[in-house]
Formats: C-alpha cells, structure tokens, sequence
C-alpha cells in the first residue's frame, strides 16, 4: 500500500514536472501536431581518427558504413578490421580484448560476444546534439580545474 | 548414317523445280527478316527485369534483397536491372551466356532452389559462380556504367581513393576483388575455401574474401 502512494506521489509529480519541460527531441512542437523531422545528414567519411572521450571509450566510426551486412553470414567490418587484413587495409586491428572470452581467455579469432561492431562503434554525423551534455574529460579534472559537480550549470 | 545425310544432301543440291528464283530470294530474305526479327525480341524480352523476377525464386529472394540498395533506389534515380550486371551486353558473350541459362531452366524445372532453405544452402555456390564470371571479365558488367578513365580521384573519400589508385589502377585487382554483397547479401563465408577448391583454387574468390582461402602451396616450395 506504501509503495502504491509513493508511485501515486512520483507521478503526479513527473507530471508537473513534463508540464514545464520541453522535450528535446520533438522541440516546441506541440505535442497534438506532428513535428517535422530533420533532414538525413551524411555521416563523417574523413576516415580521420577521433579523440576518445575517455580512455576505455570505444573509438567511434570515421566512415560511411551504409550497406555493410552484419550478420550471420557475413562481417563486413572485418574484412578490413581483422587481424590478417590489416596489412592490406590499413585499418586499425580490432583490439585485444576482442579476442577475450568473459572469462579473460585469449580465443584464436573475434569473440563471438563482440561480433556485432555496431553495439558499441557508430559512425558519426555533424548533427547539433538535441541533449546538452555536461561531460568533462578527465584530463580537465587531473589538472584541477574543478569537478562536474561544481562547475556552474547552464 | 552416312546415306541418310546423302540423301539431304542432294536434296538441298537439287535445283527448285516449282518455286521461282524470285520466290525463292524474296521470300527468304521476307523468312530471314521474320526470323531475325523474332529471335531478336525474344531474346530483350528474357532480358528484362519483368522476366527475370518472374518466377518465385529470384522475387523473393535476390529481387528481394536488390531494394535498398544503392543500385536500386539512389539520389539520382539511375538504377541497375537485372541483365545490366548478369548478363553480359556484348552479342557474342551474351548468347553464350543464355546457353549457358538453360542451366537455370533446368533448375526452375525440377525445383533446384525453390525453398528458402535451399536457396540459402545454394547462396555461395550461386555468389561463387557470379564471382568467377567477374573475375574472369576484368568485372566487364560493372565497368559497362563505371568507367576507370572517368572517375575522379578528388571526388572520392580518402579509402576509395588509395584502393582504386593503385590495386585498381595497376590492374592487380578488379571491381568484384572488393565490391562484393552490394546488391545481394553475403553467403554464409565459412565454406568458402572448400567451395573455392571445387570452382577452380584460390583465383576465383574476390580478394577481400579471399584472405580466408588458404593459398595454394607453392610448386617451387614442394618439389
């Protein structure tokens, strides 16, 4: 019953709380109308590595990947990525620990958890953001220029 | 045997003896225009994408797959059909390609790939075919629209310009070599190195595959 009214507090409240908030993917189109959706960008084709965001980060896609089949049969991504087709490709090897079962073992090929690229490797498009994010790299951190939580929000 | 086709002999060496030398010329040129005229349409007409996607094998299946492609819905609105990549457009390779489609009539008849299932168990025998064809014609059906001497280096992202500046111009590869599953889906890659064996070695498989097919050992190296 407690946890009933404590449900019945949350909504009203998110409610409220929806009332004032625009939603960032629709904008301010009312939400009875249909909003326009914005024009298809082609993604970055600079073949030109980005910074990683943070060290573990997966390094994103810097080319198109339209049409690539990733599935079952076929793996278009490591027709260049693998081990073997690097030295023709010139294309970063997949990494190390794609060769890692879960339980840290050195497999002879791609992992099988690690075989769909696209889960965690997505091409990238010059598209304005529709969240702000207030992510800070950590060298900003290190050199203690101040921590998320203290710096001021806009 | 011999007598026989004596027998036809000296009939078609006999003079006519009823018809006249008009008759004869005339109507066999009239004969010849109708003919040429026949065989001619019926072979545009088995070359359209209406026939080809007539039967249930090739709708439902590779049709199927063909659009989203780039080769079939694009900005421009310039699409491939069927015969523009499968069959040949030069006379003489056309016609032997068309003999050599009773293959797949024959295949229709007794229901080689009438299943999904069997069409996927086919799908890299039928992709290997379509390999060696390109590999064999320097990937002539592409280069039918994509013409080597046209294409502007400037115009084309840094990859696609490494690869066609040097494998590509220096004919060490072709078009197959690397463009391969862009109208259709990939086989199942797994048994290509057994197939390849069977289709004629390690040259019949596009290079970007190829890397999975073990080379064939070396004479030298052996003997």
């Amino acid at each position: 019953m407690r946890s009933l009214l404590a449900v019945a507090i949350a909504m009203t409240l998110s409610a409220a709380a929806a009332a004032q908030h625009i939603d960032r993917t629709r904008g301010s189109t009312p939400i009875m109308e249909e909003s326009v959706p914005p024009p298809l960008t082609n993604p970055d084709n600079s073949d030109i590595r980005r910074q990683r965001a943070y060290a573990m980060q997966p390094p994103v896609v810097p080319h198109k990947i339209e049409g690539y089949q990733l599935d079952r049969n076929a793996n278009r991504c490591m027709f260049c990525h693998a081990r073997t087709r690097t030295e023709q490709s010139q294309a970063p090897m997949i990494s190390v620990t794609h060769f890692m079962d879960r339980d840290g073992n050195f497999l002879a090929e791609l992992s099988p958890r690690r075989y769909f690229c696209l889960q965690c490797h997505v091409p990238q498009a010059p598209v304005n953001p529709l969240v702000e994010s207030r992510f800070t790299d950590v060298e900003t951190i290190l050199r203690g220029a101040g921590s998320p939580s203290t710096l001021p929000r806009r | 045997m011999i007598r026989l086709l004596k027998r036809y002999w000296l009939v078609l060496r006999r003079p006519s003896a009823h018809y006249s030398l008009g008759f004869l010329t005339i109507g066999g040129f009239v004969g010849g225009v109708l003919f040429w005229g026949a065989f001619n349409t019926a072979l545009e007409l088995t070359n359209t994408e209406p026939f080809c996607t007539g039967c249930h094998e090739m709708y439902d299946n590779v049709y199927q797959e063909l659009q989203g492609t780039i080769h079939f819905n694009n900005r421009s609105g310039v699409r491939a059909h069927c015969p523009d990549c499968h069959v040949p457009h030069e006379w003489t390779s056309k016609i032997t390609r068309k003999m050599k489609a009773s293959k797949e009539v024959w295949g229709k008849l007794f229901g080689t790939i009438d299943t999904r299932e069997k069409f996927e168990a086919m799908r890299l025998a039928l992709a290997m075919s379509e390999w060696r064809r390109l590999k064999a014609n320097n990937s002539l059906e592409c280069r039918n629209c994509h013409k080597f001497d046209y294409m502007d280096f400037t115009r084309q992202s840094p990859r696609a310009t490494r690869a066609h500046s040097t494998s590509l111009a220096s004919g060490e590869h072709t078009c197959i070599d690397c463009h391969v599953g862009i109208a259709h889906r990939l086989p199942d890659l797994a048994d290509v190195a057994r197939l390849a064996e069977a289709h004629g070695g390690r040259d019949v498989v596009p290079a970007v595959i190829s890397g999975d097919v073990p080379a064939a050992p070396d004479p030298e190296a052996t003997r």
